[in-house]
């Protein structure tokens, strides 16, 4: 038996208020395509980072090629032969490929020779690219090759990627297998970091599950079926959801055939999005970000405006109009972004509460803002919605992530919507404040309003709606029922199949 | 009008004349902007590198001298814009306004006492009275305009083909990324800058010595603004700097020949083409980029501040 | 190694320290560096910024000068704070000036001699529309195909000298003038004349809206819906979007007020202190009151505090140039020093310095 590449022993690393990675233990051999498993929120990158050099562990060790390793920096890991891909590429647009890769390398050699270089690799690994093309042009599938052709220009004996397909087409996901499989059997070890079961069944031999920060099995992924690997990665706290019964009302957001461009440079566009909303309803929307998360809500919210005919709220068209007009008729949003898009990080929470709610909490007189009554109404948000701040002129930055959650949140629903379309509505807050923004949301829905819920977060999603679709690559699935949701229809789900069927695997 | 009274050979030797300060500002601008860093003080470095060039020229008795001292207070000046945008991370644009008032206010003061002063003379290559058409333009010029007309080309090299070009490229048009890669956004961009102050200041001092030569205060006349415009204008192209400079030095001189020649167009509508012209050419390009039928070439991050806590 | 780490919230004694620190660091290196250029330093600073408010001497002229220079300054730097707190970057105010002025002047020189009640008002509108419509072009430009507005206003300034110039010697030019150019002199038409209000006051009626302007602006960023918008459109596009505001409308709205109250300070200007449309006419005073906007924070209280510093400067500067022979530009060196430190102090109101522990790893986004 050759001697295993990289060994990690009891790799323990705490951030305050939670335990990114307890007790890690893992082996990888030489040659082999070795998967990291598990939710978002798992570890995953944390422990991929303590290898690269990125975190210091707090405890464990380490041992590469029977040597003990603890890089300090990434250069130090790139020297001992570990190569990274991250899931954000850090690519220059307006320059070549061939420029771009000479960056991320530390002497690279001169243009002719390194162009050479790659087009050498990029035809060994089936990874078709032209040096001189210019990386802003290139499809995602492309820069990530980019990517991949810097770190195998340094030869090296550990390639870790990070969620590797999530903005790759079908057909770059099967020319990347290849060229994975090809170093594989070259002795290069792959550590595949995904939570996409078909593909890490398809590809890898062996695969590690982490739960909660800890290692909770090892598997064969050709020999384990779906199911039994979303079991260890999700747990068996999957229980059958509390069914509520709610009175269901009269439909109230129809969206029908949504397809809208993005307004950011390296968005998701939407493709004939349907869906619609009851009163008294939790919709919920999953799916990895990046998927075109952000644009459904801009075009809920206004940020986007959309062509006659796509959005309708109680009968009404209002695909067209602008935020202020949509707030006036009932439709709030509260964005995933906290400071700089829900909310201003300079401004106080005074004027952050006045920036969504002078429409509907009238508080503006003939243009004149009337900030006696907006004070009047921060104060009722962080009253009634627990929000820790000494008094409302402190600035938006300087609140916790939770705190500033559940003021963004609260703001909207003391506006009393008809729909509110959350997205994320508790990432990266605590456990406490999360739970209290899960119940508004619950409370919201119990009083006969109608909730659209976008998470990430497959707890958040199964303990709250009533009814649940995918969003993948801008396209939505049909809805399920919560209640009819089970371990495998989520873990395909995550697998990211777009219609909560079968996949072909 | 008297049509012959603008000699050819005479005319495009001005030309010459007239664009190498301009076509110095605007390179150093132009590297300055590659980084990412819009400094509006070009003025401001020109005319301080046009006093201390001149004061320099006439107390060592070397105008060659001259351009060094120019070039090292254009850059020293543009030091401060350098320390207070990198290390205080002030905003670029109210900074940048602030040198030039600077530059303009500390250069009348220093420059005060060499007013009506004639500053030694650039030796040129040939000179005199009796040169065909053919000397007069190529040959007949002094030492730093051909310097001047080496230096786009230099730098047109550097970013193309070196790794320094390479690096200064990266950081205009993603400093997230660079720093990300290890490369030193800040230092590139402090390096970067006195590289602009210094040419700035060359191109200042070539005013006061050669092109008028004398010094006034205020005699830079906007041409640091036109500079800016030389910039936007040549699409951040090291080449085109030298195209567009010789445009604008052209419509300068000429708008002066055609006075000179007794031409009916009010002398202040031919004053004001440049200005208009590079309003149009603002336009243009704006609308060829707005249609996408030209790529966007301003530098990502331009105008935009990096504070590596991000 | 010091570090820097962004402030909770920022401060607000640094906020009102700053400016004062600012004046006081630019005396000292006002006073270094005409100790380096031979001149006493105490003197010459005395003589700026002292002597024309305390001195027996000068004051009496002085002193009433301090709001005549004043008021053009804070009327302009008014209209730019609004537009800088947006993000938006006019430039080009003294080009929008001169507009007004001319505006204003061939209005009231078009009907002379004629004496009527409605002429200085039919000015005062002249040159508020001159202005606007001057700086509606780089907005329109803008908002249409993306222009940016720093040099088309820019351009626009050297235009508008030149408009100057040829209106000074061609069409506006005083018939009774002996060929000289300039207009006729307004100062001794009645009804154009932009007179003291109150005699030996010398305030006139660009002074009365000058302040009626910072009143209007305070109203306006503090208390309107649409100054809200202002200001969160610069302060966070983003969110800006998000809450509604549509950024043509700013843009328009920042360039049409900037523009429109740097032509009502060209005409008061040109009808009263100048007294004529000349080719010297444009002082400057656009360009220095991008300073006075920056000086007082871009908050209209602070532009009233700072455009009477700038004006003392102004001043002080004309006296240091009769007194010590300072050249009369010398004082934008004060100025740019002045804007410098002010600028380099604001790093404190929202940052700290801290010193940073020695590196472990750094831990990446």
């Amino acid at each position: 038996m050759t001697p295993p590449l990289l060994t990690l022993t009891g790799l323990t690393k705490s951030y305050p208020g939670v335990v990114a990675n307890e007790d890690v233990s893992l082996t990888i051999a030489r040659g082999e395509v070795h998967a990291l498993l598990g939710e978002n929120g798992a570890g995953k990158s944390t422990l991929v980072k303590m290898i690269y050099g990125l975190v210091t562990p707090d405890a464990g060790q380490m041992v590469l090629n029977g040597k003990a390793f603890s890089p300090d920096k990434p250069s130090t890991a790139r020297t001992a032969g570990i190569a990274m891909v991250f899931q954000h590429f850090s690519l220059f647009g307006a320059l070549s490929v061939a420029e771009n890769i000479a960056l991320g390398m530390e002497n690279p050699p001169k243009m002719r020779a390194l162009a050479q270089q790659i087009s050498k690799v990029s035809d060994q690994f089936g990874l078709p690219l032209d040096p001189s093309r210019i990386v802003g042009d290139l499809s995602a599938g492309e820069r990530q090759r980019v990517e991949i052709i810097r770190c195998l220009l340094q030869d090296p004996k550990l390639l870790i990627m990070d969620e590797p397909t999530s903005v790759l087409t079908p057909q770059e996901v099967d020319i990347l297998f290849e060229t994975l499989r090809k170093l594989r059997d070259a002795g290069t070890s792959i550590l595949y970091i995904s939570h996409k079961l078909e593909e890490i069944r398809a590809l890898c031999d062996t695969a590690t599950v982490l739960r909660r920060g800890k290692n909770v099995g090892t598997c064969v992924p050709r020999d384990t079926s779906a199911r039994d690997m979303a079991e260890l990665m999700v747990g068996t706290r999957l229980h059958d959801p509390e069914r509520r019964d709610r009175p269901k009302g009269a439909t109230v957001l129809d969206v029908t055939n949504l397809s809208a461009a993005s307004h950011s440079a390296f968005g998701t566009s939407l493709k004939n999005v349907s869906l619609s909303v009851c009163k008294g309803e939790i919709l919920g929307i999953g799916g990895v970000a990046g998927n075109g998360q952000d644009e459904l809500l801009a075009a809920l919210s206004g940020e986007i405006r959309t062509k006659r005919g796509m959005i309708s709220l109680d009968g009404r068209d209002v695909g067209h109009l602008p935020p202020t007009s949509r707030r006036a008729l009932g439709t709030l949003s509260a964005p995933e972004e906290r400071l700089g898009h829900a909310a201003a990080p300079d401004m106080s929470l005074m004027e952050n509460a006045f920036l969504s709610a002078a429409t509907r909490k009238a508080l503006t007189s003939l243009g004149f803002a009337n900030w006696g009554k907006t004070r009047g109404y921060a104060d009722e948000i962080i009253a009634r919605f627990d929000v820790r701040t000494p008094n409302n002129q402190v600035a938006a930055r300087a609140l916790s992530g939770g705190n500033l959650q559940k003021f963004v949140v609260g703001r909207e629903i003391l506006q009393d919507p008809d729909v509110l379309v959350v997205n994320q509505p508790t990432w990266g807050v605590d456990a406490s404040a999360a739970a209290a923004i899960r119940q508004a949301l619950l409370d919201m829905a119990d009083a006969g309003k109608a909730v659209v819920v976008i998470s990430q977060d497959l707890d958040e999603l199964l303990e709250i709606t009533d009814r649940f679709c995918a969003l993948n690559e801008g396209r939505l699935s049909a809805s399920v029922p919560t209640t009819e949701l089970s371990v495998e229809k989520i873990g395909l789900m995550l697998g990211g199949a777009h219609d909560l069927e079968t996949a072909n695997v | 009008m008297d049509w012959s009274a603008i000699n050819p050979a005479f005319y495009v030797a001005s030309v010459m004349v007239a664009a190498t300060p301009l076509l110095l500002a605007a390179i150093g601008e132009l590297v300055v902007e590659k980084t990412g860093v819009l400094n509006l003080g070009v003025e401001g470095m020109m005319i301080i590198g046009a006093v201390c060039g001149f004061i320099t020229a006439v107390e060592t008795g070397s105008p060659s001298l001259g351009f060094v001292g120019g070039a090292l207070g254009g850059a020293a000046l543009s030091v401060v814009f350098a320390v207070l945008t990198q290390f205080f991370l002030t905003s670029q644009v109210p900074t940048g306004l602030a040198l030039t008032l600077f530059g303009l206010g500390a250069s009348a003061m220093v420059g005060q006492s060499y007013v009506g002063i004639v500053p030694p003379k650039m030796p040129q290559l040939m000179s005199g009275a009796e040169l065909n058409a053919f000397e007069r333009i190529v040959l007949g010029h002094d030492a730093m305009l051909y310097i001047g007309l080496a230096i786009p080309v230099a730098v047109w090299a550097v970013l193309r083909f070196s790794r320094l070009g390479l690096i200064l490229r990266a950081v205009g048009e993603d400093h997230n990324a660079a720093h990300a890669l290890g490369y030193k956004v800040m230092w590139i961009r402090f390096g970067a800058i006195v590289f602009g102050g210094a040419c700035a200041g060359f191109g200042g001092a070539y005013l006061s010595l050669v092109r008028v030569p004398q010094w006034t205060e205020g005699m830079t006349t906007g041409a640091g603004w036109i500079a800016l415009a030389l910039v936007v204008f040549a699409s951040w192209r090291p080449l085109l700097i030298i195209l567009g400079a010789y445009i604008f030095g052209g419509i300068a001189i000429l708008q002066l020949n055609l006075q000179a020649a007794g031409s009916t167009i009010p002398v202040e509508y031919l004053s004001m083409s440049p200005y208009v012209i590079t309003i149009f050419v603002l336009v243009l390009l704006s609308a060829l980029h707005k249609y996408g039928i030209s790529r966007a070439q301003a530098p990502a991050m331009l105008g935009r501040s990096f504070h590596a806590s991000n | 190694m010091y570090k820097l780490e962004k402030r909770p919230n920022p401060s607000n004694l640094w906020a009102y320290l700053t400016p004062f620190l600012a004046l006081i660091a630019t005396m000292i290196a006002g006073g270094i560096m005409f100790w380096m250029l031979g001149k006493p330093p105490v003197d010459a600073i005395r003589t700026i910024f002292w002597d024309p408010l305390f001195n027996e001497q000068f004051a009496a002229y002085s002193r009433p000068q301090l709001l005549v220079k004043a008021a053009p300054l804070i009327l302009i730097a008014i209209g730019l704070s609004i537009g800088f707190k947006a993000g938006v970057w006019n430039i080009g105010a003294e080009g929008q000036y001169v507009i007004g002025a001319l505006c204003g002047a061939a209005v009231a020189l078009a009907v002379y001699p004629l004496e009527a009640w409605w002429i200085f008002p039919a000015m005062v509108t002249a040159g508020a529309v001159g202005g606007f419509m001057w700086g509606m072009i780089p907005a329109i430009l803008k908002i249409k195909l993306g222009t940016n507005e720093i040099l088309v206003s820019l351009m626009l300034v050297y235009v508008a000298l030149e408009l100057l110039s040829s209106m000074s010697v061609g069409v506006l030019r005083n018939p009774d003038g002996n060929g000289f150019p300039g207009s006729r002199n307004l100062q001794q038409y009645a009804s154009a004349h932009n007179a003291e209000i109150w005699q030996g006051s010398s305030v006139h009626w660009g002074v009365v809206a000058a302040f009626s302007a910072v009143v209007l602006a305070y109203v306006l960023m503090s208390k309107h819906r649409l100054g809200f918008q202002i200001k969160l459109a610069g302060a966070a596009p983003k969110a800006a979007r998000f809450a509604g505001v549509n950024p043509h409308v700013i843009t328009a709205v920042c360039l049409g007020i900037s523009g429109a109250l740097a032509g009502m300070a060209g005409m008061f200007e040109v009808a009263g202190p100048a007294g004529q449309v000349s080719i010297d006419f444009a002082s400057g005073y656009g360009f220095t009151a991008i300073i006075v906007a920056f000086l007082g924070r871009l908050n209209p209280w602070g532009i009233l505090a700072a455009g009477l510093l700038m004006s003392l400067t102004y001043i002080g500067g004309e006296l240091a140039q009769f007194i010590i022979g300072l050249p009369a530009s010398a004082i934008s060196a004060f100025q740019g020093m002045l804007l410098f430190f002010l600028l380099a102090g604001e790093l404190l109101v929202n940052y700290r310095i801290r010193r940073a522990a020695p590196r472990t790893v750094k831990e990446a986004a």
